[in-house]
């Protein structure tokens, strides 16, 4: 089998696993544990197609995966953030609880 | 495919899964290090050394403390007594596994195009990265020290105690 698509088909899973979890979970910690699974699936293509792309001396897939982490490291603070915010004004972290737009 | 590759992958999508599945809000944040961890030696194993050692001190360093901190200050851990799981799981689930299934296509259909590129791993030492940072990757290197710096007040702010209201 062809190394590139072992990778794809990890990431693949690795992704869907995510896009559950943020689908289905009540939890919104949860909910962003899932989208930190999204993105790192997301990183793993990069690498991987860095890997056995034609012009590894580029860099550019590894420059991409490299600023993917940067900006999910900000997404995570700005939305646990949000999470803690929320928690402080409805006393609840679960996302079916939370249905109003003004607290 | 080594069997190194089916050992990490295994280990990452069983982190995976267990952070998705598991009831204890903290066994999740403690899953979701494996899965973290198990990326990170899946990066090394793509011969990619600075983006390895990049996950394993942003993710596992950072990002799992911060849900670690997140989850006590929500008291998060607890179990609610109506489920961990959200009254549409069915069609989250069926989405989730529609879109595994076309990747999945996607990647087995396009087999014979896939490029593999065999013979030694490219050699990237950290002053290559360096110097692509400096040089042709300058500018989106300011625009994410901006956005870096952007999340860090806006975070602040989000997470900040108001003076008066409700509290």
């Amino acid at each position: 089998m062809n190394p590139l698509a072992g990778y794809l088909l990890v990431a693949a899973l690795l992704f869907a696993i995510g896009l559950a979890g943020a689908l289905t979970r009540r939890n919104a910690i949860l909910v962003l544990i899932g989208i930190e699974l999204m993105l790192n699936a997301a990183n793993l293509n990069l690498i991987a197609f860095w890997r056995y792309g034609p012009h590894p001396e580029a860099l550019t897939g590894m420059m991409f995966a490299i600023f993917s982490i940067a900006v999910a490291a900000a997404e995570a603070a700005v939305g646990l953030g949000l999470v803690i915010s929320i928690h402080r004004h409805a006393k609840t972290t679960d996302l079916d609880a939370m249905n109003r737009m003004k607290g | 495919m080594s069997v190194v590759f089916y050992l990490l992958a295994g280990l990452t999508v069983a982190g995976g899964l267990a952070a998705v599945l598991l009831k204890n809000t903290v066994h999740c944040a403690l899953a979701l290090t494996v899965a973290f961890a198990g990326l990170a030696l899946l990066f090394l194993s793509l011969d990619a050394q600075f983006a390895g050692f990049a996950q394993i001190l942003v993710y596992i360093g950072a990002v799992a403390i911060l849900v670690v901190f997140a989850i006590l200050l929500t008291r998060g851990s607890e179990t609610p007594k109506d489920g961990v799981y959200s009254r549409h799981w069915i069609s989250g689930l069926v989405i989730a596994a529609g879109v595994f299934a076309v990747f999945g296509w996607a990647v087995l259909q396009s087999l014979g195009g896939l490029p593999v590129r065999t013979g030694p791993a490219p050699t990237v030492t950290v002053l290559d990265i360096g110097n692509a940072l400096m040089g042709r990757y300058v500018l989106p290197l300011e625009i994410v020290a901006l956005l870096l710096t952007a999340a860090l007040i806006g975070a602040v702010i989000v997470a900040m105690h108001e003076k008066e209201g409700a509290k």
